[in-house]
């Protein structure tokens, strides 16, 4: 575990997957030591340092109780999708099998949401087996609920943007509500499935 | 009380102070641009630290009040009119009920701050009344004939205080995480670099032209959290600056950080105006 300065008031917790990012997030989440504690792919970021933690070594002491585990049980979500996006078949190629294969192999993934960004409520979903290239050219505009895959990553487009992700499917879950205390459904640490509807 | 919106130039955004804690959801922390004018601009009309002001970016605004309140108006300095008649800026100016409020275009900077006794009093969204222009959380861009409810005025208007002086400075750069990651010691060779800034920025990033910085390392970094200030240098080596709307987590390397009481300068430099680096001296040692 490695801890980067990130300038005076941040720094950059190095971890070795995104299921540590995720877990370290979860433990130090309560600890009180930044304003903001945001995972991402293979590190967590620590923003707005509490006084007495600022610099990489008083941070490191605290994190050092922290020890990787499996997911604990985290929230579940089942996701209903129509796998009948347009690239489906360029997945398939990609990955040498059938359309089907493609979205069966997408329904037996244990999926963990790591981490969000790009736009409130698109986590990045962790599990897939494979990896899928980006599109050459990214799409001017990707449909809100739009099911997609790209590099080793899933997601679900929470509103209509631009967008390069290969897009396998559509759901209509609601993934970004600020009226509710949990505006994301798939906050880090949730566990996902999909479901053919 | 409630304001009349009669007329808006590029672009009006109620702003406070921003909405932190929600990051890790992908939800930037927003807020005004240039904090240390918002913050004076409420200190003068006697609201509190929390209290939603009006962003303007190159004047045009026009608004109507069916109440009469303390105003003010801060930031890039642009004339200020009740109903015609010039007043002072950054102070705090009695806005009589009925009267028409204008503020004109800067003849320098671009975002202006008018601050009004109670604060506007937007429906607030995930604690803040602050309006995304990523994520587009809070409360939409302000548009003709929007009618903004006004808060209950807090205290009187503080008549002392002293707008800073305008002239910017270079900004100060700590290093970032990924530093190794540009050919050489990325923040003096950001120090060294003459950039103007990019007609793309916006409340995003500053974006910078001049010599590209040249990358040690081309091959992707994984996503990671990103801080307010932080230097990105996408491929292509023309670096970044993210403000207060950039995305919570990015895939470029943050190779240096601006210093936080600086930041208030990039909501102010024009596109085509220079812009410099130095060392920040006040950085804690790294390691």
């Amino acid at each position: 575990m490695r801890v980067l300065p990130v300038g005076p008031h941040a720094a950059l917790v190095e971890v070795s997957s995104p299921q540590d990012a995720v877990g370290l997030a979860e433990w130090a989440r309560g600890l009180g030591l930044a304003r903001e504690v945001v995972p991402g792919a293979e590190t967590v970021l620590f923003d707005g340092l509490a006084d007495g933690a600022a610099g990489t070594e008083p941070l490191a002491r605290a994190l050092s109780g922290w020890r990787p585990t499996r997911a604990g049980p985290g929230r579940r979500v089942e996701i209903p999708v129509s796998y009948d996006g347009p690239d489906l078949a360029a997945v398939a190629a990609a990955w040498g099998c059938a359309a089907d294969e493609v979205a069966a192999r997408h329904q037996g993934t244990d999926f963990v949401a790591a981490f969000c960004g790009f736009a409130p409520g698109f986590a990045y979903l962790s599990g897939l087996a494979g990896s899928v290239p980006r599109l050459a050219t990214p799409r001017t505009r990707v449909p809100a609920g739009a099911v997609a895959l790209a590099g080793p990553w899933c997601g679900i487009y929470p509103r209509a943007s631009p967008g390069g992700w290969q897009v396998i499917g559509q759901t209509d879950a609601r993934l970004w509500d600020v009226t509710l205390a949990e505006p994301a459904l798939l906050a880090p640490g949730t566990r996902v499935r999909f479901v053919a509807r | 009380m409630s304001l009349t919106v009669l007329a808006v130039g590029a672009s009006v955004l109620v702003q406070d102070r921003g909405r932190a804690g929600w990051a890790h959801l992908g939800v930037p922390r927003a807020g005004a641009l240039d904090a240390p004018a918002a913050g004076l601009a409420n200190r003068l009309v006697g609201n509190g630290e929390d209290a939603a002001c009006l962003e303007v970016l190159l004047g045009g605004l026009a608004m109507h009040t069916d109440r009469g309140r303390w105003c003010a108006v801060t930031g890039a300095v642009a004339g200020v009119r009740v109903d015609g008649r010039p007043q002072e800026f950054a102070a705090a100016v009695w806005w009589p009920a009925g009267t028409t409020l204008e503020v004109g275009t800067p003849g320098a900077g671009l975002r202006s701050y008018v601050a009004v006794a109670g604060g506007v009093a937007v429906d607030p969204v995930l604690g803040s009344r602050s309006t995304d222009t990523l994520a587009w959380v809070g409360p939409p861009p302000v548009t003709v004939g929007d009618v903004l409810p006004v808060g209950v005025a807090a205290g009187p208007p503080a008549a002392l205080d002293t707008p800073r002086t305008p002239s910017a400075g270079p900004l100060r750069l700590a290093p970032g995480p990924r530093a190794d990651r540009v050919d050489g010691d990325a923040v003096a060779l950001l120090c060294g670099t003459s950039y103007t800034v990019s007609p793309d920025s916006d409340r995003i990033g500053l974006r910078l032209d001049g010599a590209p910085l040249p990358l040690a390392r081309t091959d992707e970094l994984p996503s990671e959290g990103m801080v307010l200030g932080a230097v990105q240098v996408p491929p292509d080596g023309r670096p970044v600056v993210f403000l207060a709307d950039h995305p919570t987590t990015g895939g470029y390397p943050v190779v240096a950080v601006v210093d936080e009481a600086d930041l208030w300068q990039c909501a102010q430099l024009r596109p085509g105006e220079p812009v410099r680096f130095t060392r920040s001296s006040t950085g804690r040692p790294t390691g």
